[in-house]
């Protein structure tokens, strides 16, 4: 048996836990470590691919998830910036204060 | 062409003046006086114009408005329609001058003159209901506006007054016409004037409301009734004439003069253009009726002004007499089809009277104005007194155009009379005979007034006044010239018309 | 020169009354220091109105038969439809023989206006009104037209108007113009509807027209053949109408109280307007329309009641003139009763007669006025004949020619023209197949005449002056004098063309030549009536200078026959309380009426004016409230519902993006498991 199970269910339950996290936090940066961990799930997902798929030759896999940790870190950057920006104004990290779209 | 531009130029002359910000009140006056030389200028261009021969027209335009109502803007002259056009163009001038005279008025104020103008010469030339109508009715906004901003302390009730009786007037009059639209398919004059000659009618009325039961005969009556009314308020008619004295005592003068001048001969030239033509079926059973409203309309008006004591409600009252006898003809051409002459006399009477009572009552009321000015305000018989020594010249012209007013020969006055009472003795003789009282009543009045203003020792407030300065005498030099030529060449004015009143006697077929 | 005149007469009669007129009205522009040029303008324009005026009464006195029926040209002056109205001039021997009289007299009137008048302010505009009078007046005189005539006559109102009104400031003579216009008013009204009256019927106002004029055979027959009203004929009824208007102008009974009141007007007015103009306008238009008067048919009744009008008025007028004190009414009474003479002769048929009368009545009455004028301007305006006295020494010359005016107006025998133009009036009368009426009438007011005039004449001329201001009287001068003799030459000279054994006047008139003939003096009626005429001129000459003779020297004295009728007296002297009737009677009446009518106005017209104006804005204000309560509220109601709506939907909205992830997970979920339970 290969350990392709393993590695799925364990990148379902961080993907979960960023899930949740994201849902349920009112800290927007506990938010951003909530993306990060669902981008990481996502991650495990494309290495665990490539490394117990039919066709391991190529690097698919790795080139994939380089440019999505590259990205990640551009988002986390711009990410954490819009959260500066928005303490700066309004001293808080609070997501459920930023509700100026409510109808 | 010519037409086009005379309806448009006083509307023109109003945007102009309407719309530039900042002209100041007598610059305005001025500019207003200049453009109204236009009208009468081409007034007089169109009356040099060759008469057509087969329909008698001197200008005409027309355009399909609303081709699928059957709604064309269908506008002409003919020789009685100039006639009134002269009277308009010539009234307002005046009434322009006597304003920058008087100082009275701006910019708006002129607007509002020419836009009453622009309209007055729609509705004596347009020949089809509709644009007749909006015109008419267009009419009322202008002096209602006139008589309620720039008018005495009375002047809002007044000019409330004047609008709510005549709107009501016109609203029986739209009724009568929508029902002949709704039974003859057409509101154009000629064709319902050819209709009612033909005696198709009263038929087409009949069918169209069947529903209601009434005889053709009766419907036209109660169009007819329904047209004389909104007539009637205008002209006015007893007992229609409760807006007059107060509107044209509390108007500003040159408004009065407006109102006396042109816009009273609008129910004369109704009565005479549409009434008398559209309904010759049913007007000889409406007309003692029509006639004893009439009389009284001649001797209330004489009755009344003898006890007025404002300059300007006596000659209210002599305007409500001096029209009375107008509708007294077009009511007595009206009532029998027998006496080819007597018919001419009274058609021809009426448009006379009208157009010398449109000069000769607006030379009397810039006169009082004059006075007005003078006394500051003052207008009662008893501030003045004695003024033939003072001021002889004002005098002697108001003195000239009251007499003129009385019907003195010579004068304008009497050829209109003379064939007014011609043409009524010979058709209905008791109402000649009984509005000659009115006549005589004219003079008690007037000369009465006279006595109390001119005459007798002169009054201490009036003691300082001046008499005419040259700009007021060559205002009043061709108002008199105009009550003076008439009176001694009546052929002026009545060359004219004959060849209308002939057509007008041919369609009624009152035969020789 | 009349025959080389002749064929330019038509033209040149128009001048005679258009040059009066122009000057008129070049005179009513010149300023008032130009009061002397506007003067000798009037006059020369006169003048020449004279010349030509004598000139055409010396070409109709020649072919006597040619002016049968006379055809003068006619013009056109409007025309309406396709009918023309004419009007034109006519020179037949009534209109020269007026027309004559009537430039002579006013043309020595004016001359002694320039006397009279020439301390007034206003002098060129009193020549001014002078000239429009008698322009207008020959117009009347000349008039081919009933129109025109009618607005000639109208034109004389207004002249007269004037005139009398010339010291507009002194209130008294501002009512009298005012009266005078009103009251001839009265009668032009019906002079109007009598005129329409004929046109409607003829088709012509012309009096002469080729034979379709109005007083032409064609059309007098038709309108006689007409009936109307009452059973009259048509020429019965306008003829009435006609005679009302000429009892207006010519100061009939009851339309005559304009006439004493007129003597407001400065004294040469009043001579012109009671001896050449105004007055004798009325008498000329029924001595013009006479053919009407006497075609009307059977009943004759225009005639009887013109002949009874006339008599009534000379009677009262000359017992009213008995009670009268200012010098200047007397003469004015004694006018309504020789005008009454003149109608009763125009009633009774004899227009010669009448003619007659009233040129000799006008230089007489012409002469008297300017006498009293000059009286009392040497007088310093004194007009009270109980305050003068003793003239006759201070004043020969004024004095000489009052004494023939005086006598011609009494009637004294002979040589004077008053004598035989009212023996012709009584001759007329007493022949009348009518009855006796009117000619007992007349001769008692001839009676009465003789009595008050020489009453009048010795207490100014006779006795001694009562009061201080006539002690000393200066004679006038000669510009106010020669006109004085003038005239008293014309009441004398006239005498001769009138009398029975010369009738010349009346066979002229008439068309046929006159032959000398001094025996018809002899005639038994002739007597008779020189007879009586002298039997009733020497009873009341003697009558009042016996009860004159020695009149007391106090001016306050009462009159001796104030003593003897008592309240009669009064009565005369108020004219008969015809003044104080109308006021009542008509006047108040009609000032109540006009109140009446005014409050109706007032309290009627206008409430029921606010009651509609009310009632309207009461509907408006009705349905203004339905509007609003029923329409505006409905809306707000449904629009704030929605909006309440709208809220709660929008509670959702929270803005927080985390409730939306949640929504959409949830609703992703939902999907999820829907699709899955689908499509198992």
């Amino acid at each position: 048996m290969t350990p392709l199970p393993l590695l799925l269910t364990l990148s379902a339950l961080l993907f979960v836990l960023g899930l949740f996290a994201v849902l349920s936090r009112r800290n927007a940066i506990l938010v951003l470590v909530g993306i990060e961990l669902m981008l990481n799930a996502a991650n495990l997902n494309f290495i665990a691919f490539w490394r117990y798929g039919p066709q391991d030759a190529d690097l698919t896999g790795p080139l994939f998830v380089l440019f999505s940790i590259a990205i990640a870190a551009a988002e986390a950057a711009v990410g954490l910036a819009i959260i500066l920006m928005n303490f700066r104004r309004t001293r808080s990290t609070d997501l459920n204060r930023l509700d100026s779209l409510h109808g | 062409m010519l037409l086009l531009s005379l309806l448009s130029i006083p509307l023109l002359g109003a945007a102009i003046l309407g719309g530039w910000q900042g002209l100041g009140h007598s610059c305005a006056r001025r500019l207003a006086v200049i453009w109204a030389l236009l009208p009468v200028l081409l007034a007089v261009v169109i009356g040099s114009q060759q008469v057509d021969p087969v329909s008698g027209l001197l200008a005409s335009c027309e355009s399909r408005w609303l081709p699928d109502a059957g709604i064309s803007l269908r506008f002409a002259v003919d020789g009685t329609s100039w006639l009134f056009l002269l009277l308009t163009s010539l009234v307002s001038l005046f009434a322009l001058v006597a304003s920058a005279r008087l100082e009275i008025g701006g910019r708006g104020y002129c607007a509002l003159i020419l836009v009453l103008e622009g309209m007055l010469f729609g509705v004596f030339t347009a020949r089809h209901f509709i644009p007749w109508f909006l015109c008419w009715e267009m009419t009322l906004i202008p002096s209602y506006l006139l008589i309620r901003l720039w008018g005495g302390p009375g002047a809002p009730r007044a000019a409330l007054r004047f609008f709510i009786m005549t709107l009501g007037g016109s609203v029986f009059m739209l009724l009568g016409f929508l029902a002949l639209q709704l039974a003859a398919g057409t509101m154009d004059f000629n064709s319902l004037a050819t209709l009612a000659a033909n005696h198709e009618l009263m038929p087409k009325l009949a069918a169209t409301f069947v529903g209601t039961g009434y005889s053709g005969q009766f419907l036209l009556g109660v169009v007819a009734v329904c047209v004389f009314l909104g007539l009637a308020v205008k002209l006015p008619v007893f007992p229609f004439h409760a807006w007059l004295p107060a509107a044209y005592a509390e108007a500003p003068t040159p408004v009065t003069m407006l109102l006396t001048g042109l816009l009273s001969k609008m129910g004369v030239y109704g009565l005479l253009r549409i009434l008398l033509p559209i309904f010759p079926e049913v007007l000889p059973g409406l007309a003692p009726c029509l006639m004893v409203l009439a009389v009284l309309t001649v001797l209330l008006g004489a009755v009344a002004a003898l006890a007025q004591r404002d300059l300007k409600r006596i000659l209210a009252y002599s305007s409500v007499n001096h029209l009375g006898y107008c509708a007294m003809a077009v009511v007595a051409a009206a009532a029998l089809q027998t006496d080819r002459s007597a018919h001419a006399a009274a058609i021809s009477g009426t448009i006379l009277q009208a157009f010398n009572h449109g000069i000769i009552a607006s030379t009397i009321f810039f006169c009082i104005g004059l006075m007005e000015q003078r006394s500051g305000g003052a207008r009662t018989l008893t501030d003045f007194g004695g003024l033939r020594a003072r001021v002889p010249l004002l005098c002697s012209l108001m003195g000239l155009a009251v007499f003129a007013s009385l019907g003195l020969p010579g004068l304008s006055g009497f050829v209109g009379e003379f064939l007014i009472f011609n043409g009524v003795f010979a058709l209905v003789p008791w109402a000649a005979a009984l509005a000659v009282i009115g006549l005589l009543l004219t003079a008690v009045f007037f000369l009465r007034m006279v006595r109390l203003v001119f005459h007798g020792p002169l009054n201490p407030a009036c003691a300082q006044w001046p008499d005419l300065s040259t700009a007021e005498r060559w205002i009043l030099a061709p108002a008199i010239a105009l009550i003076l030529i008439p009176g001694l060449w009546p052929q002026a004015l009545l060359q004219c018309i004959n060849a209308d009143t002939v057509r007008l006697l041919d369609l009624l077929r009152i035969l020789p | 020169m009349a025959d080389a005149l002749s064929p330019y007469l038509p033209t040149l009669l128009w001048l005679v009354p258009l040059l009066p007129l122009l000057a008129g009205g070049i005179t009513a522009f010149m300023p008032n220091r130009m009061g002397r040029p506007a003067s000798w303008l009037a006059i020369g324009a006169l003048l020449v109105s004279c010349v030509i005026a004598v000139a055409g009464l010396a070409c109709s006195l020649t072919p006597v038969h040619e002016h049968a029926a006379p055809t003068p040209p006619v013009y056109t002056w409007f025309s309406f439809g396709d009918v023309a109205l004419q009007v034109g001039l006519v020179l037949d021997p009534l209109s020269a023989a007026m027309g004559a009289m009537v430039t002579f007299v006013a043309l020595w009137i004016f001359i002694y206006s320039t006397g009279y008048m020439k301390h007034e302010l206003r002098f060129g505009r009193f020549f001014c009104f002078l000239s429009l009078f008698s322009g207008a007046m020959l117009l009347v005189v000349y008039s081919n037209s009933l129109l025109l005539l009618f607005m000639a006559w109208e034109l004389v109102g207004l002249a007269s108007y004037l005139l009398i009104g010339y010291y507009f400031e002194k209130p008294s003579a501002a009512a009298a113009a005012q009266k005078a216009f009103i009251t001839t008013r009265v009668g032009d009204m019906a002079f109007f509807l009598g005129m329409i009256w004929l046109y409607g019927q003829s088709h012509t106002l012309l009096f002469f027209d080729h034979g379709r004029g109005l007083l032409e055979t064609d059309v007098l027959g038709s309108l006689a053949g007409i009936t109307t009203v009452g059973g009259l004929t048509v020429s019965a009824a306008a003829a009435l109408l006609l005679l009302v208007g000429a009892m207006g102008k010519s100061g009939q009974v009851p339309l005559h109280t304009w006439l004493p009141d007129a003597m407001e007007g400065p004294t040469p007015v009043s001579a012109l307007i009671h001896a050449a103009t105004m007055v004798a306008a009325g008498v000329f238009l029924v001595a013009r329309t006479h053919p009407i008067f006497m075609n009307s048919g059977i009943t004759g009744l225009p005639l009887s009641a013109t002949a009874w009008i006339g008599g009534i008025t000379a009677l009262y007028a000359a017992c009213v003139a008995l009670g009268q004190n200012d010098i200047k009414r007397i003469l004015a009474y004694s006018t309504v009763s020789q005008l009454g003479f003149m109608m009763v002769a125009l009633g009774t048929g004899g227009v010669a007669a009448a003619m007659f009368h009233l040129i000799a009545h006008a230089f007489f009455k012409a002469l008297l006025f300017l006498s009293a004028g000059s009286v009392i301007h040497g007088c310093h305006d004194e007009q009270d004949i109980r305050r003068m006295g003793g003239l006759a020494k201070a004043m020969p010359k004024t004095f000489f020619a009052y004494a023939i005016g005086m006598m011609a107006l009494a009637g004294f025998p002979f040589v004077f023209s008053g004598f035989w133009s009212k023996e012709a009036v009584l001759h007329q009368a007493e022949t009348w197949p009518g009855g006796h009426g009117p000619f007992l009438l007349a001769a008692t007011a001839a009676l009465l005449t003789a009595f008050y005039m020489t009453r009048q004449a010795l207490l100014v001329f006779f006795g001694k002056p009562r009061s201080p201001g006539v002690s000393h009287p200066h004679e006038s001068p000669p510009v106010m004098l020669v006109p004085l003799f003038v005239l008293a030459a014309g009441a004398m000279l006239l005498a001769l063309v009138g009398t029975p054994a010369w009738p010349w006047f009346e066979e002229w008139l008439t068309g046929e030549s006159a032959v000398f003939n001094i025996w018809a003096l002899a005639k038994p009626e002739a007597l008779k009536l020189i007879g009586l005429s002298l039997v009733l001129v020497t009873t009341g000459v003697t009558a009042s200078w016996l009860v004159y003779r020695n009149p007391s020297s106090d001016s306050r004295a009462p009159d001796p026959l104030e003593i003897k009728l008592g309240g009669v007296w009064k009565f005369l002297g108020d004219g008969m309380r015809f003044d104080a009737t109308y006021d009542r009677c008509i006047i108040a009446p009609l000032a109540a009426l006009a109140r009446v009518v005014d409050g109706i106005e007032r309290q009627w017209f206008v409430p029921l004016m606010a009651l509609t104006e009310g009632l309207i804005k009461m509907v408006g204000r009705w349905t203004g409230n339905a509007d609003e309560k029923g329409l505006n509220d409905g809306f707000n109601q449904v629009c704030s519902g929605l909006q309440g709506s709208a809220n709660s939907a929008s509670a959702s909205q929270s803005g927080r993006p985390q409730a939306y992830l949640r929504a959409i997970g949830l609703g992703a979920s939902v999907l999820l498991i829907l699709y899955f339970w689908l499509i198992s």
